[in-house]
């Protein structure tokens, strides 16, 4: 088997000799540089543009403002969290919010002209942070896109509280925070008459095609997006944002091909961020630790509802983690003038079970019980929200390896019981879980007559390993080394794939492959029997299976390259499909789980904070290759130190505009802050969950990271810190 | 940012004739003003490259003080053995300072003159009483957990972020200047840098188109024992929250001298006298120590969010003082 193992991603040398070529990097002839220009106020009307100096400056080609900006539709019905197309009116309602685009011959003559444009405002009333509207707070308008409702309980979840003889109430906290990719945000739109071209960074070329081509009222058919690399994303690249939008309105504007790249502080305004949370959390719990009542309700940051919606789905990791009867979980929003936010790695879980995980190890506490013992006492063997059995759920497992190799027995009870010298060590854990998600993809297998194979999907790589794991699933179907599989993704001509989010592309895009791949392979077999004539007369095809570029029967073999010859072809084309059943047809819950571990250090004396071990136990299904899965692990686990100690984006109250958009401020973990990592994947097939038998593993490794380190914090310091991140201010008490 | 000229002059008097000129700016590694000038907080109109006009050497001089090249390169400076033994303070400081690719650019006298890192400062979109002149501060009531706490002013509560230079407070550094005419001048550490008062644009004493030469570092005893606390959020590659530098000498275990100086917490190297006073002559203890470390915050002005500092610069100091003494 070549799925499952440990080999090195296919474009791993490419990206670290330059040799991969990113949205920003491709030559078009004739290419022109477009900035934005972005407002710095949070709110109230765009009183004129004094443009004078900038039109002025040498290269400029043109300036676009909402005075002259093409005006752009929505009735096409945009795909999309964000439907409000920039630049159509004077009305400005977020800090950053863009106004004008500058073109110019050169990078430097249009960021120097976009420097020297001048807006005048009328000032308007600004409600620019969550904290002074919570009393403002709605209910979601459009949760999950309608699939559900934003509340949901079962059982008497208030009176079990009321009767409960240990309760705990508390309320967490959790600060906006932004993706920062290490590749921005970038975009070269090309017009050849109706015709759209756009090299862009995205995580869905789908989603980026339906939406471009909406904004312009044109077909789909005549939008391509191209997109072989992305140098991450995290969620900032799932939806299609203004910047990808308004260059194309400048290529069309100057009738050049225009390039637009943001700049590292404009990432932090134009591509949606993780909104902060407000959550508060009442658990009432028997003596002996069984939870009788959990309530879970979340609020988050939005912008003005003009932009769209976006909520962050804080609660419904709650309502499926634990056995409890009685439960309750909202959802609801405050609308703020910031920009709208959006999916950020593990959008709701991260922050959800930071607040639920958090709440669990203050249970503990008030019981004197080992936080594992509580979560077993609890456990959900089916699940209790969906009323379904799990496709797989090997979470004891995960918590009982994830002890031993932690080294969770030598833990005392007592916080501020363990020390090293000038350090209080400190050990948390926590239960991390992730929805496993698949949505409906297509895949294209071509087989060629040299026995080579070509897989061709419209998805992209976000720098996970899409390209190597597709190859390694392919080549086994085929029976072929994997050198002589090809893959091609990152271009909306391939057959259509859904956004890599959601931690779905191996479970979306791999069935999609196995599909096609299946297909393929009862084509070829077809072919050779009625090939052969006599000597396969009456043979099955599950008798034959394919080899090195051949078809092998009972007995003997015919190569492809023969039967493609008899018919006077090169290649052979064969479009498989996958997608999930419906919502009637689910007959399991599906999910990913996983037990986290965490060993902190507090200086004791200026409260410092450093993470000394990290251990984490999966079940994430099955394990397409063994390296870039662990690289998912180990790279998720860091952005959960990250969340947990590092990571706030700072608003000005007084303009609504941010404090620390750059990546010397906003700091996120360097090696220093990261001790060495042990991330384990249990052995696992679940094919029950999808034909691929994966569960995804993008997301769940961060899931659970921000709680156990905060309960290591507690369990070292015996502070208890709700508000994240945790900083080294919160230990000098 | 804005366009300009890039004059690289033969010699030092040329740099110098060019020094005064309106928009003229010197540029050693180029690391912080290109950065500003990127962003428009600064803009140059003429840069002057000062590479090869002043000293990038590190030596020592006949009555044993250390001598530093304004051009030699930070990472020079951190790794030389004789600073690394006598004044280990001064190694430490810069070694935790920004990253190895940085300390291979910077040098001594551009981290000298480092603007702070207020996020207010360095964003054109927000007012700033540092950048123009009496357009507001922003800072004070607004995000300032990283803004300062002692001399400070109602103008302007911004820190000075480099290292090196909380280090030499602690040591009695001086500072070679060459003036344009050619007139040189030997300024003591402490007074080169000026307080924000009702003009924080005006940060140091230096004269238009003056150069720093060199810096001048006495040996002492108490710098042979000195050390380098950084208390930042993050284990590298950060800022500090606030730093402490402890120059110690202690005899039959009576503080004979001592200074400190502390980072993070005002608009200069911040020298505590009354700490230093209340050990003079004390024994070197835990409880001298602890004592004389709550004066610490005598006389801070806080924030909302940077009050913690006070108890911060407490905790640094003892622990620069256990360091030190150990
Ligand atoms: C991400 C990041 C993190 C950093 N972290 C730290 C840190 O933790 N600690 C720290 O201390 N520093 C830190 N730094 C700052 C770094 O140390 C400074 O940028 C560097 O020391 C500046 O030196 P330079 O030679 O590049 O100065 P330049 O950028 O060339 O010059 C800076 C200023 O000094 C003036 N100047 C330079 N030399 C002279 C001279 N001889 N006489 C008169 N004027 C002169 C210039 O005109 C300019 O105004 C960090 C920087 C970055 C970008």
């Amino acid at each position: 088997m070549i799925t499952g193992q440990p080999i090195d991603r296919r474009d791993g040398r490419q990206k670290v000799t330059g040799a991969a070529t990113y949205a920003a990097e491709f030559a078009i002839p004739a290419t022109v540089h477009a900035v934005l220009v972005q407002s710095t106020i949070a709110a109230g009307q765009i009183a004129g543009f004094d443009l004078a100096v900038a039109q002025g400056m040498p290269g400029v080609l043109a300036i676009i403002t909402p005075d002259n900006a093409p005006k752009l539709s929505t009735k096409g019905g945009v795909p999309q969290a964000i439907t409000q197309p920039a630049l159509q009116d004077l009305e400005v309602i977020y800090n950053g919010q863009h106004v004008a685009i500058v073109v110019a011959e050169t990078l430097e003559r249009a960021q120097a002209a976009a420097a020297a444009v001048k807006l005048r405002y009328t000032e308007g009333e600004a409600q620019t942070t969550m904290e002074g509207a919570l009393d403002q707070a709605y209910v979601p308008k459009n949760f999950r896109n309608g699939q559900r409702k934003p509340d949901s309980s079962r059982g008497d979840p208030a009176g079990s509280f009321a009767a409960a003889p240990v309760r705990i109430r508390a309320t967490y906290t959790t600060p906006n925070e932004h993706h920062n990719p290490m590749e921005p945000h970038a975009t070269i739109a090309a017009w050849d008459g109706d015709r759209l071209t756009v090299w862009t960074s995205t995580q869905g070329i789908s989603g980026a095609q339906a939406t471009l081509a909406g904004m312009f009222g044109i077909e789909k058919a005549n939008v391509r997006v191209i997109c072989p690399f992305v140098g991450g994303g995290f969620g900032s690249k799932g939806s299609t944002w203004p910047p990808a939008t308004l260059a194309a309105m400048a290529a069309r504007v100057v009738k050049r091909p225009v390039k637009l790249v943001l700049s590292r502080a404009q990432m932090f305004t134009s591509n949606g961020f993780r909104p902060m949370t407000v959550q508060k959390i009442a658990i009432g719990v028997a003596n002996d630790g069984t939870l009788l009542s959990v309530r879970h309700d979340g609020i988050s940051q939005m912008s003005m509802p003009k932009l769209g919606e976006f909520v962050e789905p804080v609660a419904l990791a709650t309502e499926m983690l634990y056995a409890c009867p009685n439960l309750a979980v909202t959802h609801r929003l405050v609308g703020v003038n910031q920009g709208l936010p959006t999916y950020m790695r593990a959008p709701g879980e991260a922050p959800g079970v930071f607040a639920i995980e958090s709440a669990m190890d203050e249970v503990a506490v008030a019981l004197k019980m080992d936080p594992i013992v509580l979560r077993l006492k609890n456990y959900a063997e089916t699940d209790p929200h969906e009323n379904l059995p799990f496709s797989s759920k090997r979470l004891r497992e995960c918590y009982e390896q994830g002890a031993a190799e932690f080294g969770w027995a030598r833990r005392t009870l007592e916080p501020r019981s363990m020390r090293d010298g000038d350090w209080l060590v400190g050990m948390g854990m926590a239960t991390s879980t992730y929805p496993t998600n698949q949505s409906p993809a297509s895949a294209r297998i071509r087989l060629m007559a040299n026995g080579n194979v070509v897989v061709q999907s419209g998805t992209q790589d976000l720098g996970t390993g899409t390209y190597t794991v597709m190859a390694q699933l392919a080549a086994d179907e085929f029976g072929l080394p994997i050198e002589r599989v090809r893959v091609e993704l990152g271009d909306s001509r391939l057959p259509s794939a859904p956004v890599s989010g959601g931690s779905q592309t191996v479970a979306s895009v791999g069935s999609a492959v196995l599909a096609a791949c299946k297909l393929a392979r009862d084509h070829a077999i077809a072919m050779a029997i009625s090939d052969a004539g006599d000597r396969w007369a009456g043979a099955k095809p599950a008798d034959f299976h394919l080899e090195n570029g051949a078809v092998v029967g009972p007995p003997g073999r015919m190569t492809l390259g023969e039967m493609m010859a008899r018919r006077n072809v090169e290649s052979v084309d064969v479009q498989g499909d996958a997608k999930p059943p419906g919502k009637d047809d689910k007959t399991h819950s599906l999910h990913a789980f996983g037990a986290q571990f965490a060993e902190v250090r507090v200086d004791s004396l200026t409260g410092e904070i450093r993470v000394s071990r990290l251990v984490g136990v999966f079940d994430g299904g099955r394990v397409l290759n063994a390296k870039t899965a662990h690289s998912q692990l180990i790279g998720g686990m860091t952005f959960g130190v990250g969340m947990a100690l590092l990571e706030e984006t700072l608003v000005d109250e007084a303009t609504g505009r941010i404090v620390n958009a750059n990546i010397s401020e906003y700091v996120v973990p360097v090696n220093a802050d990261i001790p060495v990592i042990t991330a384990k994947l249990l052995e696992a097939d679940d094919r029950v969950a999808n034909p691929v038998g994966a569960k995804g593993l993008g997301e769940l490794p961060m899931v659970g990271m921000a709680a156990a380190i905060a309960n290591a914090v507690f369990h070292a310091t015996g502070i208890r810190v709700r508000d994240l991140p945790i900083r080294l201010d919160d230990m000098l008490a | 940012m804005e366009g300009f000229t890039l004059a690289q002059p033969r010699s030092l008097d040329d740099a110098l004739a060019a020094g005064p000129q309106a928009g003229a700016k010197y540029i050693a590694g180029g690391t912080d003003l290109m950065q500003l000038a990127k962003d428009n907080v600064e803009t140059p109109h003429h840069l002057i490259d000062i590479e090869g006009l002043l000293p990038d050497t590190i030596s020592t001089a006949t009555d044993g003080s250390l001598q530093l090249g304004a051009l030699a390169r930070m990472v020079e400076v951190a790794t030389h053995a004789d600073v690394r033994s006598s004044w280990p303070a001064l190694s430490e400081a810069l070694l935790l300072s920004a990253s190895p690719q940085i300390r291979n650019m910077g040098t001594v006298g551009g981290n000298l003159l480092q603007r702070t890192r207020c996020g207010y400062f360095r964003d054109v979109g927000f007012s700033c009483n540092k950048r123009s002149p009496g357009s507001g501060c922003p800072a004070i009531p607004g995000e300032s957990r990283g803004l300062g706490v002692l001399g400070v002013s109602d103008h302007c509560i911004a820190t000075h972020p480099s290292d090196m230079p909380v280090a030499l407070m602690a040591m009695d550094a001086s500072l070679q200047l060459v003036s344009p005419g050619g007139g040189t001048r030997l300024v003591p550490f402490a007074e080169f840098y000026r307080l924000p008062g009702s003009t924080p644009e005006i940060e140091t004493n230096l004269l238009p188109g003056e150069l720093i030469v060199a810096v001048v570092v006495p040996r002492s005893a108490s710098a042979r024992r000195s050390r380098y606390v950084k208390v930042r959020d993050r284990a590298s590659f950060e800022f500090a929250v606030v730093s402490a530098a402890v120059a110690l000498e202690v005899t039959d275990g009576t503080v004979r001298n001592v200074r400190i100086a502390m980072g993070g917490v005002a608009p200069r190297p911040w020298r505590l006298s009354q700490v230093e006073a209340a050990l003079q002559g004390r024994p070197a203890t835990p409880e001298s120590f602890q004592e004389a470390a709550s004066l610490a915050g005598e006389g801070a002005v806080t924030t909302k969010d940077n009050a913690f500092k006070v108890k911060l610069m407490e905790r640094a100091i003892l622990r620069g003082l256990q360091l030190a003494s150990a």
